[in-house]
């Protein structure tokens, strides 16, 4: 099952961390990915499986431009 | 007395006597007797119902208060005034009676805010693990003039609800799978609410409570009793996001999560402003929401409009409602 | 740019060319119809669910097998929930549950470690099934039983990955015009790993992420993209070209590529991942268990899990086969293509 949605870190302890999703906390272990406090992750299995980026307005307006290129 | 419970607590004699004087007659009214002889009325409502959850404390509730406002809820559903209680315990060998004293304690207290009287009781001692079970049953008053059935929602009317989905289930389910998280149980007597809508002039045609199984399920047995098409509208269901987030990371879905202290009003739509101002200002009716309409394009169909603007038509609940995880 | 609205506006009057889009995994195949994507779709789109539901795939030996292990005495499987109503050629785990087998349901396979500790003259078992997304959590988890020299926790792997699979759905036929590509897969191999199937059949992949307007814009571009071999990333949040390379590296530190049996399409080869030999010592059992038994010689799971055939166009669909009867793993899995119909009941059009 795919967790649609990210979790924020709230702590970095030893190989785990500690990801809220909106009031519910989760342990999930760091071994994938390097995290520290603050950052928006994906978690599957309880496992963190990556980092979010901030995507610029501008990556997806780039991408739809290509699109409409494509036609 | 010692600490837990053990098998000679059931044994009818002393030890049974001593346990009922220690911490059931201390919480209750009822006499020592066979049966209980109470003031009756024209038109009855009855209902049973069992817990058996576990955890057997939970955040905001246990097994208790759970099942009063169980029973009380069923019988509010049909328009009933509940007035007795009776309860039995199955208790397992090995059950904290600090823990049993909290338990009944709270029954106590459930009892006296629904303004219920228990009754009569019983209690059975099994082996086990010091786990413990509650049956309830319950008589209500109705008024003869009161008229409410699953069968009767018609075209036109407005399905409102009393509040916030999922809370109840959540707040169990992140016990037992360890998510830390501030959900709390909702259960609760629906009375102030439910007399206050009987009391008005709202013509009220179908109420439920909104337990296992969830709203989808609830709503889609209103359907098909009544053979009405009901649409109702995402955007409008009231679900707390850190209920929606909790569902969102076990791929569960809080249309189909329990509850214990919400239900859901079919009323005239002439009304509908004036119900949900009613279920508002009652305890435990903040959240209400009008969610959506009876209808007739699709007899017997529960349809959700997704956030998107995409229809979903929802069954009963099929499975456990476990989580999944890959 | 457009926004939601637009592309609704876009789907719902599209009048091109017929088009066919698989989608490969099975939380999107849940995400569509939950939040009720085909009601949505002009008639001219036909989204198709493919094979991307791991339990669905797995071949009943290896149930049967795991059911094997679960009934000796010094032996507990431990598995996610999916695994648990899974028909092997007899039973499922959760009947032999019922006949005394041991059976843990876990969160995530990290709890496995907690359960060994408590019981440490008790063999854990878990069940590895899973695709790309989860191998990395396995490898992790086989780091952990090194570093932590757990001795009484082995896997037993019905691993599997996704090019293969569906190179075999583009080669062995299927009007398939593009595919909705898998999110967290990507997070893991980089989208990159798309790119030869685009290229060798001319096709569009658009990789989404979960919530119904992510899928909304794939399904845009992927109609865009029309017989033209892009992979287009339309979740740049968390994929990127090449994957997350930490994860890579730990899955090939301890697996390697093997043929696997896919449930109702036979052997794939190179589709599948083991243990390698020199951690034999943590593998349960795992080499050929590829037979696969139909428990209702009906059942057309096959035809459903390669997109010939919708779910609700079998013969036993809500008839002999629901949820709570299910007669393949399609309906029993909430992650199944038939299971995901039938509660929703989705018949699209």
């Amino acid at each position: 099952m795919c967790v649609a949605l990210p979790g924020k870190v709230q702590k970095v302890f030893g190989q785990k961390a500690l990801v809220d999703f909106n009031g519910n906390q989760v342990e999930a272990r760091t071994g994938l990915v390097d995290v520290k406090t603050g950052d928006y992750v994906l978690v599957h299995a309880g496992c963190i499986l990556q980092k979010m980026n901030e995507i610029e307005a501008e990556q997806m307006t780039e991408l739809f431009s290509q699109l409409e290129a494509f036609r | 007395m010692n600490n837990s419970i053990l098998m000679i607590h059931g044994s009818g004699g002393q030890a049974t006597d001593d346990l009922i004087q220690t911490i059931f007659t201390r919480s209750f009214s009822n006499e020592m007797e066979d049966s209980a002889v109470v003031a009756g009325h024209q038109k009855l409502a009855v209902s049973t119902d069992s817990f058996v959850v576990t955890p057997l404390v939970f955040k905001n509730g246990d097994i208790g208060r759970l099942a009063v406002c169980g029973t009380v809820n069923d019988l509010l559903m049909r328009g009933a005034i509940p007035k007795y209680l009776t309860c039995g315990f199955i208790l397992e060998e090995g059950l904290s009676i600090d823990l049993l004293k909290k338990i009944v304690s709270s029954m106590a207290q459930a009892a006296k805010e629904a303004g219920v009287s228990i009754v009569a009781g019983d209690t059975k001692v099994i082996e086990g693990n010091g786990g413990m079970y509650i049956n309830t049953a319950g008589i209500g008053f109705v008024d003869p003039k009161v008229d409410i059935s699953a069968k009767k929602a018609q075209d036109g009317d407005i399905i409102l609800v009393s509040g916030n989905l999922g809370d109840h289930h959540a707040a169990i389910l992140g016990d037992r799978l360890s998510i830390h998280s501030e959900i709390e149980s909702d259960v609760a007597p629906l009375n102030t609410m439910v007399e206050r809508l009987l009391e008005s002039d709202v013509e009220l045609h179908s109420m439920r409570d909104v337990t296992r199984g969830g709203l989808a399920t609830v709503l889609k047995e209103l359907a098909e009793n009544s053979q009405k098409t009901f649409h109702i509208y995402e955007k409008d269901i009231p679900v707390s996001r850190a209920v929606q987030d909790f569902c969102g990371l076990l791929g569960l879905d809080p249309l189909y999560m329990g509850n214990e202290g919400k239900c859901v009003c079919i009323v005239a739509k002439k009304d509908a402003q004036k119900a949900l101002s009613i279920l508002r200002h009652s305890p435990y009716g903040q959240n209400a929401s009008i969610i959506g309409s009876v209808e007739t394009d699709r007899p017997g169909q529960l349809l959700l409009h997704t956030d998107i603007g995409g229809i979903r038509r929802l069954s009963v609940l099929q499975t456990e409602g476990l989580p999944r995880i890959c | 740019m457009m926004d939601r609205t637009d592309i609704i506006r876009y789907l719902q009057s599209y009048d091109g060319p017929e088009v066919s889009i698989m989608e490969v995994c099975g939380s999107h195949t849940g995400a569509i119809s939950k939040s009720g994507i085909p009601s949505l779709l002009s008639d001219k789109i036909h989204l198709i669910s493919g094979p991307g539901c791991p339990v669905c795939v797995t071949p009943s030996s290896y149930v049967d097998r795991l059911i094997e292990l679960s009934m000796r005495k010094d032996t507990c499987v431990v598995t996610f929930g999916d695994m648990l109503r899974i028909p092997g050629s007899t039973v499922s785990l959760a009947q032999a549950k019922g006949q005394g087998a041991h059976v843990e349901m876990v969160y995530s396979p990290f709890d496995i470690l907690k359960l060994a500790a408590k019981a440490p003259q008790t063999t854990f078992v878990f069940a590895a099934v899973g695709f790309e997304t989860t191998m990395p959590v396995y490898a992790l988890l086989m780091q952990t039983l090194e570093q932590e020299s757990v001795s009484n926790v082995k896997l037993l792997t019905a691993l599997k990955t996704m090019p293969p699979v569906i190179d075999t759905l583009c080669a062995q036929q299927a009007k398939i015009d593009g595919f909705l590509a898998p999110g967290h897969v990507a997070v893991v191999t980089g989208y990159k790993v798309f790119d030869p199937l685009a290229q060798t059949y001319k096709i569009p992949f658009g990789v989404a992420g979960f919530q119904a307007s992510q899928i909304l814009v794939a399904l845009y571009g992927i109609l865009h993209a029309y017989h033209q071999p892009k992979v287009m990333n339309f979740y740049p949040e968390v994929v990127t070209e090449a994957g997350n390379e930490k994860a890579q590296e730990l899955i090939d530190r301890y697996f390697e590529p093997v043929d696997a049996v896919w449930r109702g399409m036979g052997i794939i080869c190179g589709s599948g991942r083991q243990l390698r030999n020199q951690y034999s010592a943590f593998d349960a059992g795992s080499a050929n268990l590829n037979e696969d038994h139909k428990m209702n010689q009906k059942c057309c799971c096959d035809k459903v899990l390669t997109g010939k055939m919708r779910p609700y166009q079998c013969p036993l669909y809500g008839k002999a086969c629901t949820p709570l009867q299910p007669q393949g793993a399609c309906m029993v899995s909430e992650e199944g293509n038939c299971h995901s119909y039938f509660i929703n009941q989705r018949n699209d059009r």
